[in-house]
């Protein structure tokens, strides 16, 4: 793949040399536009409850609901200033196409987005975001009809149309530079956390926590916090409904494949995947569409391997019951991705320390027909009754 | 015959994907074929990822793993098939990498000289990469093909020409395999681009007719691979039970082969006078 040459190239002049001022241009893009630096606040009743410090880190502030455009805008601006006509991108929960169709619009560039067909199904409110601000949204069918899918369909685009076109591809995934790339742009959350931690605490965090996906929220919130040895690390993952997978099918109901997966060779990277036991890739689940990728980052792989970084897992409930506890006692609505993060902070405070710092990846306006539809499937003890929505399931409910 | 003798005379390369739509169709498919005049057959391994391919060859992927065709499934097919061409294995990296207790593609290498495959076409193999499959293929005596894109060039280009052996897979397009009406222009100026390099060159990726491959072949290849064309007719005819698409096949390879032939013809014709 020669595309991936071009830019690497770019990459390293643009990004990493600051040709032309684009580090400039993209930091003033990310103020201005993106409305960063994000908040680092105390969750008072959290921290009451789980009995230590916890700091939320506000990337649901940042335009557009997550912390995904950061990457989308630095991807877009370096495809103007390689002088590409034309975006391409693919996108799980909705999220990363919502941040790049704002991207795009901003810097006057066409778009198009794939879409898996259940994820378009589960992500309706992001799908017409994404339309409003004038991107194509085409759905893929294939599989499952989730975000590998999507990437596949994305990748395919691009091999086409390289000439003009940019892939600004949605997580640490993908051939190199894009994990190396993409970690770069979402450094920012750390780099601002590690900051804003020892303004307001006087000191490090003893633990960070966030949700890994594809990796791309994880990475950036842990960055900066890698040389720092005392701080532990976690990467949230989705534990889905079970740990288990069903080779005679190709399903795992979960995509913890930093917990549960095995080496291999996916999208031009070789990580950690959900896979049966030939090498064929299964398909993963989480009710968070965003976290439903059977691979994960290179980078994030070989922190796991080297025990930088903790890989843990909490299930569907334990998520979307966090999801709950977060909006009713600390008045955020957070991503059912972000829940994640929240969920295992929540059943284990002891591996925390006295000072954590919790990355809530995104806010949950997305969510809520997911989490209306899920919740009434479930008895969770703290969900407020949805019945004033009507019937999710039915005609004329939901939003 | 070695996989580069194959390309003395300019060679007619047909591609199908094994356990389409079941592995006893594709033997006889693959021998409608061998009658039809190839001279080379790539079968493809499927992967569920198969990320270079367009819509038509995902499909005949997609039906293949439904069949329940597995590596194992596949080499054991390819030990008992009894044509006498080259065969090559098209995959995708991880079946390789995963095969076996090793880590790495050594294990599958073995398996596959020992059925009798000449060589592999890996699309999701970087040449960055490729050291340690070159070094089992070597080991094993098997050919590792690698694809031009009509955009490498440069150094790249001449370390992918170094890696490869058996031919080299010259794309006609960009983009994604699939059946196209015409020639793309590109396909001589990527020739030109490979011509100064020893190793046989096959034009593939959207060639869907006879005259197409006369013309390829006049514009300077040593062979012509077709996949989506093919494919095409199984998608449309091919059924588990029993079905006319042998036919089909035999004639529309024999229309291609003959097309390479005439190609090759009309370029001797100069030389010789
Ligand atoms: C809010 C939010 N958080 C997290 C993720 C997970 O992706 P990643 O691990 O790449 O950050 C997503 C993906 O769409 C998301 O929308």
């Amino acid at each position: 793949m020669p595309a991936v040459q071009e830019l690497e190239d770019a990459y390293e002049r643009y990004v990493l040399g600051n040709e032309d001022g684009f580090v400039d241009e993209f930091r003033r893009r990310l103020r201005d536009f993106g409305g960063r630096p994000t908040p680092l606040q105390r969750a008072d009743r959290l921290s009451e409850r789980l009995g230590c410090e916890v700091y939320l880190k506000r990337e649901d502030l940042v335009h557009g609901g997550a912390h995904k455009l950061n990457n989308a805008l630095g991807q877009v601006l370096l495809a103007k200033y390689m002088g590409k006509e034309r975006i391409v991108a693919e996108t799980g929960a909705g999220q990363h196409g919502t941040a790049t169709a704002m991207a795009a619009a901003h810097l006057d560039m066409p778009c198009e987005v794939y879409m898996g067909t259940r994820d378009i199904q589960r992500q309706r409110p992001n799908v017409f975001r994404m339309r409003l601000n004038g991107s194509e949204v085409n759905p893929v069918s294939a599989g499952r009809g989730t975000l590998k899918e999507a990437i596949n369909e994305t990748m395919r685009d691009w091999a086409t149309n390289v000439e003009d076109t940019h892939y600004v591809i949605g997580s640490v995934v993908g051939p190199h530079p894009f994990p190396e790339m993409v970690r770069t742009f979402q450094s920012v959350i750390s780099e601002e956390a590690r900051e804003q931690v020892r303004e307001k605490a006087g000191r490090l965090p003893d633990s960070v926590v966030a949700c890994a996906g594809g990796g791309s929220n994880t990475m950036g919130a842990f960055h900066e916090f890698v040389g720092d040895d005392e701080v532990s690390l976690f990467a949230v993952e989705a534990g889905g409904s079970s740990l288990a997978v069903d080779e005679e099918i190709g399903v795992a109901p979960n995509s913890a494949s930093l917990s549960t997966g095995t080496e291999g060779v996916l999208h031009g990277a070789r990580t950690k995947l959900l896979q049966d036991s030939d090498g064929n890739v299964v398909e993963s689940h989480s009710v968070s569409s965003g976290l439903d990728y059977a691979g994960v980052g290179p980078e994030l792989a070989h922190l796991v391997d080297t025990a930088r970084v903790t890989p843990v897992n909490v299930d569907d409930d334990a998520a979307l019951s966090a999801f709950h506890l977060l909006s009713q006692e600390e008045g955020i609505i957070p991503a059912l991705e972000s829940a994640h993060a929240v969920a295992f902070a929540r059943a284990n405070p002891e591996q925390l320390g006295e000072l954590t710092v919790i990355n809530v990846s995104g806010r949950g306006d997305k969510d809520l027909e997911s989490v209306i539809e899920e919740t009434e499937k479930r008895e969770l003890e703290n969900a407020p009754s949805m019945d004033v929505f009507g019937r999710a399931a039915g005609d004329g409910g939901g939003i | 015959m070695s996989l580069e003798d194959a390309f003395d005379e300019p060679a007619f390369v047909p591609y199908l994907c094994v356990g389409d739509p079941s592995v006893e169709r594709t033997r006889e498919y693959v021998e409608a074929l061998v009658r039809g005049g190839a001279d080379v057959l790539e079968l493809g391994l499927p992967f569920s990822e198969p990320i270079a391919e367009g819509p038509t060859i995902q499909g005949s992927v997609v039906r293949a793993l439904e069949a329940g065709v597995t590596p194992e499934v596949y080499l054991d097919f390819v030990s008992s098939l009894d044509v006498d061409v080259p065969i090559v294995c098209m995959t995708y990296y991880n079946l390789l990498y995963q095969y076996g207790d090793s880590d790495g593609p050594e294990a599958f290498v073995a398996r596959a000289a020992e059925v009798g495959i000449s060589g592999f076409v890996i699309p999701d193999l970087p040449a960055e990469e490729a050291g340690p499959l070159r070094d089992a293929c070597d080991e094993h005596g098997l050919d590792l093909v690698f694809i031009v894109a009509p955009t490498t060039e440069g150094e790249r280009l001449e370390r992918m020409v170094e890696l490869s052996s058996g031919y080299l897979y010259v794309q006609a397009r960009m983009g994604v395999t699939g059946a196209k009406a015409d020639v793309s222009d590109q396909t001589g100026e990527s020739l030109a681009k490979v011509s100064q390099y020893d190793i046989p060159k096959a034009v593939g990726f959207g060639v869907s007719s006879g005259d197409q491959a006369r013309r390829i072949v006049e514009a300077g290849a040593d062979g012509v691979i077709v996949g989506s064309a093919l494919v095409d007719i199984v998608a449309e005819h091919g059924d588990a039970d029993g079905d006319d698409v042998p036919e089909r096949l035999e004639a529309m390879a024999r229309e291609l082969s003959e097309g390479v032939a005439a190609g090759a013809e009309n370029m001797a014709k100069p030389e010789g006078q």
